[in-house]
């Protein structure tokens, strides 16, 4: 089922936790919704699910609008980052809940019910643990149950929020994999909620990067990671350097550097630089000089922090260790380093380069719940 | 499992454990005072109503329990005790429901106030509900013409005891109400659930066990309460005397082994709730 | 309950957005019932809270002025009131501080020691609330009474206990018994006992450590359990008048002159002297609810709530 979202907008005492939000979600996709705590990502989800009521807009299941129905209509499958198990029910029960309190002809008989949970006990690959209650599962075993119970009523939309956010790293890496595997199986459009880009990038057809209530971009995992939309995306998906330029008749320069753009901005502006997209040259060559402060390596990559020559800006630069001139690195050496890859834009003057949003953490939707009590 | 037969070995010496005897200082006093404290006042008194109960006999203890003024006593204290307790886990559990889930102009206040019957002593209790509910009081007038007598009548006991009993499965209740996720309802709704089916089929079975265990604690207050009932009672000879006032009267007519076999029945019956409620408690959290 | 407790599942106050519509679906029905359930719940609540709880508050002590002012200063100036008042006061004055010292002791070795038995001693130590207390009346009686087994001893050494002073006290004893170590228990187990290995390390004696650690981390929870104690013994009826004998300005509390005054049918007397207990009563929930508010997380009931 496809989803589209027109102008939502949503505020929680005057913080804005959504802006104004339009998105389409093709049928059958695996989409992520990616941003820092506060960025609205999960009120997002929370009112595809119906569960937070939205000021202004509209939200479209196919043809119909569901920006009326209420959550019980809306049919969605819902998985919480806490797992949100019946803790008195066993894990069939769990399952078979969404079916069992239908009502009238759409009420199926115990035995179907029954049978629909060994299927989807066996399609999440917990067969033979129904009798079991939550309390005796381990942590990946209640999510997939929670996700069990989700598809139960065969839902129009799948929404996940922070699914393995409670999980530890190991059962993390294998549950993605495991959940990209039932969502090519089951083909269910899904929409899931994470603050872990290496997440979001491994698992998504396509990624919304989110901040401050607005959508910054939106892309397939490699747009997304390569040509960042934003300053914003640029710095939330990894770590980025900013140097100052200027766009000089179709030519990029930085402190007499000279580089290919083909940017439209003309003028004063910051260009963006991944530290692996930094390529130390030889003396003769152009470049910019830097001073090495220290190195330090880690396995195959070589990471250097430096401070240009010219303004004294602080570099981080990360290097293959096969590079030969990676003999050159040590602290206190002169070298010369040439942007490969970057992206321009607007000078934002000398604000702090972490663009993350000042928070009312108390206004945030995601940490209203029973976990943040004091 | 805190009763069990176990209780010789709190006077040996494995107790202790080396390490910590070395790093904080105090253990043997505090244990020692703890110990002779309980032993003296609680204790051994209570082990001297079950001795001299042993000594009237079984025929003893069967003639002044048979009695027929024992047992309408008997019948009055646990059936009014355990109708207040049910009354008050309905009303107890919606108290605790509104206070734990709504907001409203004065609830700070009320709150305060469901304290009350733990800080008011019972014999203010005892004659401000008799002036209430009799038949010139606030309350009886509008009863009486009814046909509906409260005061010095078993409904008073009712009355008197559900008072004393309201506190305990409010505040038994509430911290579970409070720590229940908002997830679990969210989820339910998710899946389709309506208000109803999610407060009766989500809500209520994970209260119910707290909810068990105040109705009991109620029920066992209930029982052994004196102060406030006596005075509403009217205690009438097998229609409106509690099993309480029984033993004081026995007193009072120095029939100390009666007494003692109708105190000893209650103190075995409370010790018998007092163990279930525990059991179950351990059982609860061994299966959560 | 203290605002950061509150857990009332209702949406944020919906302030004007900037965007001049106001929300779609004004409340968040999946998570609360619909306007009118609730409000019929709530005055549900508060009738019954009402009924039950205010109403007889209300009652003593228009009761105890219906007769004017000057009776009801009367009834409390007169000699067996006083006397009733002093001997409560003195049965609170032995009952609370016996307590307090056991129950810090009894806190102490539960709280920072481990050993076999700990879970029955609480037990035990929580047993007085579930003896009626007209058994714990009669318990001292069997021991001490004129029949008892000590009761001759003390009759020959002149000593009385029983219809006496000394055994209003053990009576009143025996029924606050559990209040402050029940308080205590479990505020010292949740503070551990790296404060008082810190002080130990640096050279303090052990009351040195008590007295100047452990004590101000218990302070307000100790107090929370002397209010709940104190009240308990001003108003102790049961386990005192199977002990007390009834003797007029000698034996008598205050809650047992109620009862005198009552059955005499001086009925504005006798609620004059209850709205004394009354309002030691409202004070006391008064002083526990502050408590509960301003200092909630050191106090272990706040915790339990």
């Amino acid at each position: 089922m496809e989803i589209s979202i027109r102008n939502v907008r949503k505020t929680f005492a005057a913080f804005p936790a959504l802006a104004g939000v339009d998105l389409d979600i093709a049928s059958g996709e695996l989409i992520a919704l990616l941003g820092p705590s506060g960025s609205g990502k999960t009120t997002l989800l929370r009112a595809l699910a119906g569960l937070e009521p939205i000021d202004a807009g509209q939200i479209r299941f196919g043809a119909s609008d569901a920006t009326h129905l209420s959550v019980q209509e809306r049919r969605v499958g819902f998985v919480f980052q806490h797992y949100a198990l019946f803790k008195h029910m066993t894990v069939e029960d769990n399952i078979g809940f969404g079916l069992s309190v239908r009502k009238g002809q759409d009420k199926p008989d115990k035995a179907a019910i029954r049978r629909r949970a060994q299927e989807l006990l066996d399609l999440v690959q917990l067969s033979g643990l129904g009798k079991r209650y939550p309390a005796q599962l381990s942590g990946g075993q209640k999510q997939r149950v929670a996700l069990a119970r989700a598809l139960a009523i065969e839902p129009r939309v799948l929404l996940l929020d922070e699914p393995f956010g409670a999980l530890d790293a190991k059962v993390r890496k294998d549950l993605r994999r495991w959940l990209r595997e039932l969502h090519d199986k089951t083909g269910v459009t899904t929409v899931f909620v994470t603050h872990d880009q290496e997440e979001a990038l491994e698992l998504a057809d396509r990624v919304v990067v989110m901040n401050r209530g607005r959508i910054e971009q939106v892309g397939s995992t490699a747009e997304v990671y390569e040509q960042p939309a934003t300053p914003f995306v640029f710095d939330f998906l990894g770590s980025v350097n900013r140097f100052r330029g200027e766009v000089q008749g179709g030519k990029l320069k930085i402190n007499g550097l000279s580089l290919g753009t083909n940017s439209p901005l003309a003028g004063a502006v910051d260009v963006y630089v991944r530290p692996h997209d930094l390529r130390l040259v030889e003396d003769s060559s152009p470049g910019l000089e830097a001073r090495v402060l220290q190195v330090q390596r880690t396995g195959p990559i070589v990471r250097a922090g430096a401070t240009l020559a010219h303004d004294g800006a602080r570099v981080d630069v990360e290097l293959s260790h096969l590079d030969p001139l990676t003999a050159t690195l040590v602290p206190g050496a002169r070298v010369r380093l040439l942007p490969a890859i970057y992206g321009l834009f607007p000078p934002e003057g000398d604000a702090p380069l972490k663009t993350l949003p000042d928070v009312v953490p108390n206004a945030v939707p995601e940490q209203r719940g029973s976990r943040a009590r004091a | 499992m805190p009763i069990h037969p176990g209780t010789a070995r709190i006077h040996s010496v494995s107790l202790r454990t080396a390490q910590q005897r070395r790093a904080i200082p105090g253990f043997g006093l505090t244990l020692g005072i703890t110990l002779s404290y309980l032993s003296l006042i609680v204790l051994i008194p209570l082990a001297g109503v079950y001795f001299k109960a042993a000594g009237l006999g079984w025929d003893g203890l069967l003639h002044t329990l048979s009695s027929a003024r024992v047992l309408a006593s008997l019948k009055l204290s646990f059936g009014a005790a355990l109708i207040a307790a049910i009354f008050n886990a309905v009303f107890g559990l919606l108290v605790a429901w509104v206070f734990v889930r709504y907001r409203f102009p004065g609830k700070r206040l009320f709150d305060a106030f469901i304290d009350l019957p733990f800080a008011l002593p019972t014999a203010v209790a005892g004659i401000a509900l008799t002036a209430l509910y009799a038949g010139n009081g606030w309350i009886g007038r509008y009863l009486e013409p009814l046909g509906i007598q409260i005061a010095y009548h078993p409904l008073g006991v009712v009355v008197a005891m559900t008072f004393i009993g309201l506190p305990f499965v409010v505040r038994t209740v509430e911290p579970v109400l409070a720590e229940a996720e908002k997830e679990l309802e969210e989820a339910a709704a998710t899946l389709g659930a309506g208000r109803w089916i999610t407060i009766t089929r989500v809500i209520l079975p994970s209260v119910w066990p707290a909810l068990l265990t105040g109705f009991a604690l109620a029920f066992a207050r209930a029982v052994g309460e004196y102060g406030s009932i006596i005075f509403i009672a009217g205690n009438i000879p097998m229609v409106s005397e509690i099993t309480p006032l029984l033993i004081i009267i026995k007193l009072e007519e120095f029939d100390y082994a009666g007494a003692t076999a109708i105190a000893a029945a209650m103190l075995t019956l409370s010790f018998l709730l007092l163990l279930a409620i525990n059991l179950f408690q351990a059982w609860v959290r061994r299966k959560r | 309950m203290s605002e950061n407790l509150d857990h009332s599942l209702q949406d944020p106050p919906q302030l004007p957005s900037e965007f001049g519509t106001g929300p779609l679906v004004r409340k968040n029905s999946a998570i609360t019932e619909p306007a009118w359930v609730r409000w019929l719940l709530i005055a549900l609540a508060l009738a019954f809270l009402s009924l039950f709880l205010l109403l007889p508050l209300l009652s003593v002590f228009t009761e105890a002025l219906r007769d004017g002012w000057g009776t009801y200063l009367s009834a409390l100036r007169e000699p067996d009131a006083m006397a009733a008042i002093r001997l409560t006061l003195i049965a609170a004055l032995i009952a609370v501080p016996l307590n307090l010292v056991f129950g810090v002791a009894a806190a102490w070795c539960i709280a920072k020691f481990e050993f076999r038995g700990k879970q029955l001693l609480i037990s035990l130590i929580d047993l007085p609330f579930s003896v009626s207390p007209v058994v714990a009346g009669l318990v001292y009686v069997l021991i001490f009474g004129a029949q008892g087994w000590a009761g001759p001893w003390f009759a020959a050494h002149d000593i009385k206990v029983i219809f006496a002073v000394p055994g209003i006290a053990l009576a009143t004893v025996f029924v606050t018994f559990p209040f402050i170590a029940r308080e205590l228990i479990p505020l010292m187990q949740e503070q551990g006992t790296d404060d008082e290995q810190a002080a130990l390390t640096l050279g303090a004696g052990g009351f040195r450590t008590f007295w100047s650690v452990t004590l101000p981390n218990i302070k307000w929870g100790l107090l929370y359990g002397v209010l709940l104690c104190n009240a308990r013994a001003f108003g102790e009826f049961g386990a005192v008048s199977v002990v007390s004998g009834h003797i007029r300005g000698q034996t008598n509390t205050l809650p047992l002159h109620i009862e005198i005054l009552y059955n005499e049918y001086a009925f504005a007397a006798a609620f004059a002297v209850a709205s004394l207990l009354a309002g030691l009563a409202l004070v006391t929930l008064a002083l526990k609810t502050f408590l509960e508010w301003r200092y909630a997380d050191q106090l272990a009931a706040a915790h339990r709530r």
